[in-house]
């Protein structure tokens, strides 16, 4: 049985089925149908929904739910997004598990609203000062948008950060088919909650995460967005500030093969890889299916997770392959992250940023 | 920390840390009249979240055995909403200076109209002293600062009437030296609003010297401002946190969205995509004469797929669908080349030409003669409504020119298409199945 539905309602089912209980967000196309749906529906699971004056508010509402018990989600696009920036941060800092859809559109600024874009894969790896790792998943379908947004969830609580949904106004907005068995159901872990006697934060061993400390249980508990020692006192003591900053780039980056999701489609005597993500993969996967019934060898790599790097996948796909070619909705910013692993192939880019999609014609064309 | 069982009477909720304050800082006194005031009120302490913002006073909650969030600067009062939203039992206490009033503004005033219960302490001392001495949303005007060596040229912020004028449930204005201060605390951590507590004091770091202020001239001041000190507003509209959970009670337990799927009834002849593409104008019901006619694909056992583009004005100009029916998942919802158009009106006409101009022969055109001059090797089929049994209202006219294209085109049963219009019972789709048997029969 199918049905004919888009990514944003997939996202909010995937949400309020992985547990969310708070929302908060501001209007903007193309992620403007979440808020307005979670504005409905997370009433009905006793669940907080709320439109901010700003997006700052929204995230910072968010932060503060999640330290009083909220499993939280916010939803935006490129403006957006530029003003979550400081909270981000503070979300790292703090180890907020946290789950922000960025629902892609062509920037920058204003820019082409509302046309596709994917111009925010490495702002959304490196969108707040500091520069600390985070998590993004793509979704390529909304089966997917349904199944990652539940992912999320999962690795928030997991790894306690900012988890990213990069999806775009192709997916969020097109209404499509979808063959309800294809709605994926990943596990979403529930909240462990730290008990009364240890100290909000632990650094040792750095890849751990501890269990996080919420208000208004039987003990105190501090948070700070200020480096801090394990009972989040403010410090600038060297040893325990680069204790902390190891504790937050190794419990991600330690952690990169727990979280590295991705499609391998890889064909035996294939020299080209397609790589791509998003939308974009929808176009390659027709594209495939073209040119095997036209006799060509071509493998596929699908980039569910974008952050930390699918380095093993990406690796794994390379093994025989002479060329690969990236496509994207931007000027090539993911190429550099394959270009640094595929040492003997050559790697191109098949980029649009004109407000329109990649064709299958144009992954076709691609193969030489 | 605190064992998780019995609670004894508190005789501090302070911590052993000293305060970090210069000499003659206002912030002595204002926490040890908020100690005095939660002391009185006996809170548990896990019940009690200071949330601190940025500046010398963003270091007090460190000097407190209460929950602490210190977080960025000017959005304490976003933080502590999320904390009242998700826990209305909890006590949340914002400690704010002048600085956060500015850069937070826009979170002061709409949590002040939103009436959230949040106790909000202004350290107002009119200056940025932990960076420097710098002027802020409150410096009086003529007053020397860091980045006002001439006298500032701005007029302060009346902080107290913003508030006032926006919602909040309970204003009070004083200083550091008034010694009901703790009690003013204590009635502002007991009325369940937004209240909002602006106290003035001292920077002996900058403003002091810069200005020769002193207690004395924090009186004086205030007369020159015309403002009043005291308690200068309460009123009593419902809390938001309440609110929200009040207006949400009928609602809790209804169930939440699943999926809706639509079993096939019909059979499609269909062996390729095809790609229809219906270009009309805002308040046409184009988009939802589309809907219908993907779900009609759906019911066929086809895969469907609908991409809408319509301008920001949402009821003037274009509106065009594209729509695709596959008996294969669709993967791609780009269309070059549509199989077959539908043209409704100008406006729709003005955006496809592209469309338009890559059609061949053996492809399909239907058009209103309102549509205007049309470009295209494409097959062109004038639609007249005059030939349609019922009278058609404007709402009408899309699903009409749908209705006889897909008849036409062979691609989904007409039946599919009726009852698809019947999937949503109501008296739109009664509308709907007549205009599609008018166009049919």
């Amino acid at each position: 049985m199918r049905e004919f539905t888009d990514g944003s309602t997939a996202i909010v089912r995937g949400a309020l089925d992985g547990g969310c209980n708070f929302f908060a967000g501001y209007p903007i196309t193309p992620a403007s149908p979440i808020l307005m749906q979670m504005m409905r529906e997370l009433p009905k699971a006793s669940g907080v929904a709320v439109q901010g004056e700003d997006e700052i508010s929204s995230i910072g509402m968010c932060i503060g739910a999640t330290l009083a018990g909220a499993r939280a989600m916010t939803a935006t696009s490129g403006p957006g997004l530029s003003l979550y920036s400081e909270n981000i941060g503070l979300a790292i800092i703090g180890e907020v598990p946290l789950v922000i859809v960025d629902v892609q559109r062509l920037g920058p600024a204003t820019g082409g609203a509302t046309t596709v874009g994917q111009g925010d894969v490495q702002f959304v790896r490196w969108g707040t000062a500091g520069g600390y790792p985070i998590i993004a998943l793509a979704p390529s379908s909304v089966a997917e948008c349904y199944a990652l947004t539940r992912r999320a969830f999962d690795l928030a609580e997991r790894f306690r950060c900012p988890v990213f949904l990069l999806t775009d106004k192709e997916l969020n907005m097109t209404t499509t088919t979808v063959e309800v068995d294809d709605y994926e159901k990943p596990e979403v872990r529930r909240r462990s909650v730290l008990p009364a006697s240890e100290p909000p934060y632990r650094y040792l061993p750095a890849a751990d995460v501890p269990p996080l400390a919420q208000y208004g249980g039987d003990g105190l508990v501090r948070f700070t967005g200020s480096t801090h020692d394990e009972r989040a006192i403010i410090t600038k003591a060297p040893a325990k500030v680069a204790q902390l900053n190891e504790h937050l780039r190794a419990k991600i980056e330690d952690h990169a093969d727990e979280i590295e999701l991705t499609v391998a489609d890889l064909q035996r005597g294939a020299t080209t890889l397609f790589v791509s993500y998003g939308v974009t993969a929808g176009a390659m996967r027709e594209a495939v299916t073209s040119l095997r019934a036209a006799g060509k060898a071509v493998s596929a790599l699908t980039l569910q997770s974008l952050w930390p790097v699918p380095e093993r996948a990406i690796r794994e796909a390379l093994t025989g392959i002479t060329r690969v070619v990236v496509a994207e909705l931007n000027h090539g910013q993911y190429r550099r992250e394959v270009e640094r692993l595929a040492k003997a192939a050559e790697v191109v880019g098949l980029n649009r940023v004109d407000g329109e999609l990649i064709s299958p014609e144009a992954f076709e064309e691609a193969v030489r | 920390m605190i064992p998780p069982t019995t609670i004894t009477a508190l005789s501090t909720y302070r911590n052993d840390t000293p305060y970090p304050f210069c000499p003659g800082c206002g912030h002595h006194a204002i926490l040890d009249h908020l100690n005095a005031a939660l002391v009185s009120q006996q809170l548990d302490p896990r019940q009690v979240v200071l949330v601190s913002d940025i500046g010398c006073s963003g270091l007090s909650d460190q000097y407190f055995a209460t929950s602490a969030f210190h977080g960025l600067h000017g959005r304490s009062i976003t933080y502590a909403t999320g904390i009242k939203l998700a826990r209305p039992d909890l006590k949340v206490i914002v400690i704010m200076g002048d600085g956060g009033t500015g850069i937070g503004g826009a979170h002061l005033l709409n949590a002040a109209r939103r009436n959230i219960g949040l106790t909000v302490l202004v350290f107002n001392n009119f200056n940025f002293g932990m960076t420097g001495g710098q002027h802020s949303t409150t410096t009086p005007a003529g007053a020397i600062t860091a980045t006002t060596p001439g006298g500032n040229l701005e007029r302060p912020l009346d902080i107290c009437a913003t508030v006032a004028a926006n919602g909040a449930g309970y204003v009070w204005r004083g200083t550091s030296f008034d010694k009901d201060l703790s009690e003013r605390m204590a009635e502002a951590l007991r009325s369940e609003c937004f209240a909002l507590l602006d106290i003035w004091e001292l920077c002996t770091a900058y403003y002091v010297p810069s200005n020769h202020s002193s207690r004395k001239t924090l009186a004086t001041t205030l007369d020159e401002l015309g403002m009043k000190a005291g308690l200068l507003h309460r009123a009593s509209y419902p809390e938001y946190a309440a609110a929200y959970r009040d207006a949400s009670a009928p609602l809790r337990g209804k169930p939440l969205p699943a999926p809706r799927p639509i079993a096939p009834r019909f059979a499609s002849p269909l062996d390729r995509p095809f790609r229809l593409v219906i270009a009309g104008s805002a308040g046409g019901k184009v988009r939802s004469a589309a809907k219908l006619a993907g779900e009609a694909a759906l019911l066929s056992g086809l895969w469907a797929a609908q991409r809408d583009d319509y301008p920001i004005t949402v009821k003037t100009g274009h509106s065009i669908a594209e729509l695709i029916f596959s008996p294969r998942e669709i993967d791609y919802t780009g269309i070059t080349r549509p199989d077959a158009m539908i043209l409704l009106s100008r406006d729709g006409v003005s955006k496809v030409g592209r469309q338009l101009a890559a059609m061949r022969p053996e492809d399909r055109v239907f058009a209103l003669p309102d549509a205007g001059e049309i470009k295209t090797k494409a097959t062109v089929r004038v639609i007249d409504l005059a030939t349609s049994p019922m009278r058609l209202g404007s709402g009408q006219v899309a699903l009409y020119s749908v209705a006889l294209a897909l008849k036409e085109l062979g691609v989904i049963p007409v039946e599919a298409l009726e009852a698809a219009a019947t999937l949503r019972p109501g008296e739109l789709a009664t509308d709907n199945a007549k205009t599609i048997h008018a166009a049919t029969a």
